[in-house]
C-alpha cells in the first residue's frame, strides 16, 4: 500500500488539502463544461431565434418578478407524452436569449415553453384577471391588477437600460434597435404603430389587452406569452435526430 | 472489573458502583489508532465496512461500463456515442413513430373516410371519440371546458347544445376546427364581422335601448313592449340580414340566433346591448398544422357526439 501511505501527507497537511482538492474540482469542471462549449450538440444553430423586443422583454421582467416559474416550467422535455400534449421538445437555442433561462423544474400549472398562438388575447386577460373562470379546476392566483398598471416612459427607458446589458452579454441588439428601443415598446402595442417585425422579425403587434391608447402590464405579458415558442418554425426546420 | 457487556444477572452491578474498564488497557486489546493525538485524543483507524468498500468498487467497474454503452466522453466535434447508440431525440421520435404504427390503420381510415361515414363505422367511431377526446382535452378544454361546456356568457360557446354558431354537421365542426375563427392564419378561416352600432355611430343610444329590447322580446325574455315595437324596424333594417327577421341566426356567416335562450356572450340588457355597441369579435385558433388532418377529424367527431351534431 506504498502509494496509499503517501496520502496521508495530504490529510495531514490543510494547506496542502485544500490545494490539492480545489485542483481536482477544476479538473472535474472543465471536463464537464468546456466541451459544452465546442460540441456540435451544444451549440446546434436554429433558424428563426431573435432577441426579445422592448414590450417582451417587460413580459418577461413581470414574469420573473411574479414568479410564475415557481409553477411554470418552460421546457417539453424529449418525452412522447410530452410532446402530444405541449409540442414540439424545446432546442437548447431557443433559450439563447434568455438570461436566465427559464426551464424551471415544477409545474403546479402546464408548461409554457409552447404557449405563443394557442390561445387569443381575450382568453389570456380574462385568465389572467379570474383563471377560475375560464379553467375551474385551475388554482392559479389572480393576476387582474395588471390591467390597471400602465406602463411609463420610466419603464420603457428601464427595457433599454436591459437591453444594454443584453447586448454585453452578447445579444444581437443592434444600434438601430438601441435608438428606437422606447418606441418600440410602446408601438407593439399599438396596431397602427410603427411596425415593430421590421426590427424584430415575427413581432406581434397590437392592442394586447384590448385597452386602447394605454400600454399596461397585461399588454407586456401578453406579448410576451403570446410569442414563447413561435420563433422556430419547425415546418421547415428539421432538428439533427441523432442529438 | 465490570465488563459492561456482561449481561449476567449475577454480574449486574448499579450504575453508581460500576467500575469502569481501564481505557489505557483496553487501548491495547483495540485496533491500531491513526498515530495522532488530539488534545489526548486519539482515533482508531478501523478498516471501512465490507460491504461499503465493495460497493464502492462496483460503482467504479459499473462507471466504465456506463461509459461505453452510452454517450459519455467529449472528443473535438461530439462526445463518444455509446454502443447502445442512446439518444434523447431518436427516443423520443421512436416512441411516436411505435405508437403511431399502431393506430395508423385507424388514421388512414379516418383520412380516407367520408366525414359522415365515420359515425357508420362502430369501430373507427370508437377510436375517433377516443383520441378525439385527448385531443380535445389538450387542445380545446382550456376554452371551452374540459366536459365542452364552455363559459357561460364569456364568450366561448357550449359544445354541448345543439345551439351553433357555425353549424354543427361533421363538415361545418371540421371546417372550424381545421381553419379556426376570425384569424389571420388562414384564408379559409371563418369569418364574420358585425357592425360596433354604438361606438361607430350607426345607431343612437336610443334607438339601441328599442333594438336591446326588440332581441330580448325575440327570444321571449321580459321587455318593454313599447320599446321592443319602436326596435322592430331598426332590428330589420339593421340586424335582419345577418340574424334573420325573427333572429334565427345563418349558420353561413356566423350570425348567432337570438330567438332562444343560448347566449354566447349573457343575455342580460346590459349585456346585449354592449354587444351590439362594440360588437363582439371571438376567434378561435385554426389547427391544421398544429394537429394531423386525423386528429382534427378526431376531435371533430368528438365534438359531435358531445350531444348537438347536426
Amino acid at each position: 500500500m506504498g502509494i496509499l501511505d503517501h496520502h496521508k501527507k495530504i490529510e495531514t497537511h490543510a494547506t496542502l488539502l485544500l490545494v490539492l482538492s480545489f485542483l481536482v474540482v477544476t479538473i472535474g469542471g472543465i471536463v464537464q463544461i468546456v466541451p459544452l462549449f465546442y460540441l456540435e450538440n451544444t451549440i446546434e444553430k436554429v433558424e428563426g431565434m431573435r432577441p426579445y423586443s422592448p414590450l417582451e422583454i417587460k413580459g418577461r421582467e413581470i414574469y420573473l418578478r411574479e414568479g410564475c416559474y415557481v409553477c411554470h416550467s418552460q421546457m417539453i422535455r424529449p418525452m412522447r407524452d410530452e410532446v402530444e400534449r405541449y409540442g414540439h421538445y424545446s432546442l437548447a437555442a431557443e433559450s439563447m436569449y434568455d438570461h436566465p433561462f427559464q426551464w424551471g423544474s415544477k409545474r403546479t400549472g402546464p408548461d409554457l415553453a409552447r404557449l405563443g398562438g394557442r390561445y387569443s388575447d381575450d382568453w389570456h386577460v380574462q385568465h389572467m384577471i379570474s383563471p377560475q373562470a375560464v379553467v375551474p379546476e385551475s388554482i392559479m392566483p389572480s393576476y387582474g391588477f395588471m390591467m390597471n398598471r400602465a406602463l411609463t416612459q420610466a419603464d420603457a427607458e428601464h427595457v433599454r437600460d436591459i437591453m444594454r446589458v443584453y447586448r454585453v452579454l452578447g445579444h444581437p441588439y443592434t444600434d438601430e434597435m438601441m435608438d428606437n428601443a422606447v418606441s418600440d415598446f410602446f408601438a407593439q402595442a399599438d396596431e397602427f404603430g410603427d411596425p415593430v417585425a421590421d426590427r424584430y422579425p415575427g413581432a406581434q403587434q397590437r392592442s394586447f389587452d384590448g385597452q386602447e391608447g394605454v400600454v399596461t402590464e397585461m399588454d407586456a405579458i401578453i406579448a410576451y406569452m403570446q410569442m414563447l415558442g413561435t420563433l422556430v418554425d419547425f415546418d421547415t426546420f428539421v432538428p439533427d435526430a441523432s442529438r | 472489573m465490570v465488563d459492561p457487556k456482561d449481561k449476567t444477572p449475577e454480574n449486574k452491578v448499579s450504575p453508581a458502583t460500576r467500575q469502569y474498564p481501564d481505557t489505557a488497557a483496553q487501548m491495547k486489546q483495540d485496533p491500531p489508532t491513526t498515530g495522532h493525538s488530539w488534545d489526548g485524543i486519539e482515533e482508531y483507524d478501523n478498516p471501512m465496512p465490507r460491504w461499503w468498500v465493495w460497493i464502492f468498487i462496483i460503482t467504479i467497474v459499473w462507471s466504465f461500463g456506463y461509459w461505453i454503452a452510452y454517450p459519455a466522453w467529449p472528443g473535438i466535434q461530439s462526445a463518444t456515442s455509446g454502443i447502445l447508440g442512446y439518444s434523447s431525440r431518436a427516443n423520443v421520435a421512436q416512441d411516436i413513430a411505435e405508437f403511431e404504427a399502431r393506430n395508423e390503420s385507424f388514421f388512414v381510415q379516418l383520412v380516407e373516410s367520408d366525414l359522415d361515414e365515420i359515425r357508420d363505422n362502430d369501430e373507427l367511431h370508437r377510436f375517433a371519440v377516443n383520441a378525439g377526446g385527448s385531443v380535445f382535452r389538450a387542445q380545446c378544454s382550456q376554452c371551452h371546458g374540459a366536459g365542452g361546456a364552455g363559459v357561460q356568457a364569456s364568450g366561448f360557446p357550449n359544445l354541448l347544445d345543439d345551439d351553433w354558431l357555425w353549424g354543427g354537421t361533421m363538415e361545418d365542426i371540421h371546417l372550424t376546427v381545421r381553419y379556426g375563427i376570425r384569424n389571420e392564419d388562414f384564408l379559409d378561416a371563418r369569418w364574420s364581422e358585425m357592425p360596433a352600432f354604438g361606438r361607430d355611430g350607426l345607431l343612437n343610444n336610443d334607438e339601441i335601448d328599442q333594438v336591446v329590447n326588440h332581441v330580448l322580446s325575440l327570444s321571449g325574455s321580459d321587455h318593454d313592449a313599447a320599446q321592443a315595437a319602436e326596435g322592430a324596424e331598426l332590428f330589420e333594417i339593421n340586424c335582419a340580414s345577418c340574424h334573420g327577421d325573427g333572429g334565427e341566426g345563418d349558420y353561413f356567416i356566423g350570425a348567432p340566433a337570438l330567438n332562444n335562450q343560448v347566449w354566447l356572450y349573457g343575455g342580460t340588457p346590459e349585456a346585449i346591448r354592449e354587444s351590439i355597441y362594440y360588437s363582439r369579435f371571438g376567434v378561435m385558433p385554426g389547427f391544421a398544422g398544429r394537429l394531423r388532418e386525423a386528429e382534427i377529424r378526431a376531435v371533430a367527431a368528438y365534438v359531435h357526439q358531445l350531444g348537438g351534431g347536426q
